[in-house]
């Protein structure tokens, strides 16, 4: 790497840095640091009470009568994170890979597939919200014209979190294939060109060289919708289903479709104001993202290298 | 390619177009309907819009949200963007002491989203601050307490803007694309200018930023739509309605109760799509070169 370093002054460099700096700072770096100390407290925010009570908040959301709502809320947010992930991008890579391909229009189809990358969580769950209503919603309506039947969407346990997964699926369609159809704009068509010659077929050319190629996208895209998963559908659920509805056993511990950060929000600001737990729920996730954001590096760096970059 | 592939081919595109956008759809058409239509699955357009519009714009306070929702997104767009401008450039075009502990410093952050610090961060923006000498004294003399003891004070910042602009201001994200960005130009430009005698914010004005427009562009997008789509830090630390953001502000218009007024939602979820559409189309070259096709790298 050529050196770009060509300015002398000594303060200066200090002087641009120091707003970011002091906010990183005040902002992201004493909370969390703040997080681990409030983690060894019990607190009631309406009380007003605060005891120190060492690790006892951890051990409570792995052991003893919580732990089973704790370990369901842990295990339903990555399920949920995997099936966003999953189906969002294999469904967005084959819609991408096809837009891409040689047809009249193709311009039109990637705009009109991409209009909606800034469609915000909130507003995805009011308008699902509205159309799955079991009574008024049109989704309803429409069955029970055809086929005489009213799902109870947003209180049956299954159905809520089904929902859930689909809208934010939806959610993310728009947002993911902006990222593959840039990344496929540098796929080299002759790659694909020169398979076909080869006699592969569209199947066997999309598993062999558009996955691949598109690898380093997956990556990235990962990424960022298991952050969706994880922060962002806070929105979208707190709207759609507010958490609920509590699942059948062994899944009675907590709403279905409570999150990790949603349950963070519930102990940190709803009934039990019980702000600790709230903190060191708060840590775990950290723990996982900093886990997951490691993995990244790890395995994103490892990039599919064709053509000549 | 055969003449029945490329039907295939226009169905599975067309089905997907309509996937994509039938939500919206169905929310926009809703927003013209009456009071009666909107609770039928009818999706002939109606004629109401502009009467549920001016519904939800003044008794449901949707300009309020929305005004709010501009301030604070336009507030982080152009100070994150120029904060991280700043922080990039002297990471690329100054050597000092320290920089790559401080670049790892700013990095390092990008693994703590401000979601998980929702706790703590309510603290140290909610708390009031010391309120006199004596106090401030007392607490500044004692960092071991102010580290590792739960915060006593704060910013008191609870329902102001400020809470919603300032801790926000600076990125990870955009430090590194500008760095990447700036380390990508040819260093024979800096020297020249060096040279040529350029004082650094002349080299800045002339030549760094007419060279980061993709960019700055993309990084804008980025910013805008982030901030007008944050839900669960305004719902924590705003409690006051004519300050609140649009995200929350349309939960508030469904409101509780029975009775809801889908029609005066449908059309404040529409409006509300309007902003962080008008930028993504605006700058969707710029966001697509400056970000997208780099892979967010």
């Amino acid at each position: 790497m050529k050196d770009n370093a060509v300015f002398t002054s000594r303060v200066l460099p200090w002087v641009l840095l120091l707003p970011s700096f002091v906010i990183l700072l005040v902002f992201i770096y004493y909370p969390a640091l703040q997080a681990w100390v409030l983690s060894t407290y019990r607190s009631n925010l309406f009380l007003n009470t605060r005891n120190y009570v060492g690790l006892d908040n951890f051990r409570l959301m792995f052991t003893g009568p919580l732990a089973d709502k704790y370990i369901q809320v842990i295990v339903q947010t990555f399920v949920y994170g995997a099936l966003v992930v999953g189906l969002g991008l294999s469904i967005a890579m084959v819609v991408a890979t096809l837009a891409s391909q040689n047809v009249r229009g193709a311009r039109i189809y990637r705009l009109l597939l991409i209009w909606p990358f800034a469609l915000s969580p909130a507003v995805a769950g009011t308008i699902f919200l509205f159309m799955f209503n079991p009574d008024i919603g049109s989704v309803n309506q429409v069955l029970d014209a055809l086929f005489g039947i009213k799902p109870r969407w947003l209180d049956t346990p299954l159905l809520a979190f089904s929902l859930v997964v689909l809208a934010s699926v939806w959610k993310n369609l728009g947002y993911n294939m902006v990222f593959y159809l840039a990344a496929l704009q540098n796929v080299p068509k002759e790659l694909g060109e020169a398979a076909a010659i080869d006699g592969a077929g569209p199947i066997q050319r999309f598993f062999r060289i558009t996955v691949p190629m598109l690898s380093p996208m997956t990556f990235f895209l990962l990424f960022t919708n298991l952050t969706f998963a994880f922060f962002e559908s806070y929105g979208l659920i707190d709207i759609v289903t507010s958490g609920g509805p509590v699942g059948p056993p062994p899944a009675d511990g907590a709403g279905l479709t409570t999150t990790m950060i949603y349950q963070v929000t519930l102990d940190g600001f709803g009934g039990s104001g019980n702000t600790g737990l709230a903190a060191a729920l708060g840590n775990v996730i950290l723990l996982f993202t900093i886990l997951i954001t490691l993995l990244q590096f790890r395995y994103g760096s490892r990039r599919v290298q064709y053509g000549d970059n | 390619m055969y003449r029945r592939n490329a039907w295939i081919l226009h169905a599975v595109l067309i089905t997907t177009v309509v996937i994509v956008a039938f939500p919206i759809l169905f929310a926009v058409i809703k927003a013209t309907q009456t009071r009666v239509d909107v609770l039928s699955p009818s999706l002939i357009p109606g004629t109401q819009f502009v009467e549920n519009v001016r519904n939800v714009f003044l008794n449901a306070n949707l300009l309020v949200f929305m005004r709010n929702s501009f301030i604070a997104a336009v507030a982080v767009t152009v100070g994150k963007t120029t904060l991280s401008l700043m922080a990039g450039m002297a990471l690329v075009y100054f050597r000092f002491p320290f920089k790559r502990v401080v670049f790892g410093l700013i990095l390092l952050t990008l693994m703590i989203p401000i979601q998980v610090l929702v706790v703590p961060l309510f603290d140290v923006i909610s708390l009031q601050p010391p309120q006199t000498f004596a106090e401030w004294w007392a607490w500044i003399s004692r960092p071991d307490r102010i580290l590792f003891q739960p915060a006593e004070y704060g910013f008191g910042w609870a329902n102001t803007y400020a809470a919603l602009i300032v801790p926000f201001l600076a990125s990870a994200t955009g430090t590194f694309l500008f760095r990447q960005h700036f380390m990508a130009i040819p260093s024979s430009l800096a020297d020249a200018a060096r040279i040529d005698g350029a004082t650094p914010w002349q080299f800045l004005r002339r030549i760094l930023i007419p060279m980061s427009w993709n960019t700055i562009g993309a990084l804008a997008v980025i910013e805008f739509v982030y901030v007008w789509n944050q839900y669960l830090w305004p719902k924590v630390i705003i409690r006051r309605e004519e300050l609140q953001v649009v995200q929350v502000g349309l939960n508030l218009i469904i409101g509780t109760g029975e009775g809801v007024e889908w029609g005066y939602v449908m059309a404040g979820a529409t409006l509300s799509l309007v902003p962080p559409l008008l930028v993504f189309m605006l700058l969707q070259e710029q966001f697509m070169r400056g970000f997208a096709l780099s892979g967010g790298k």
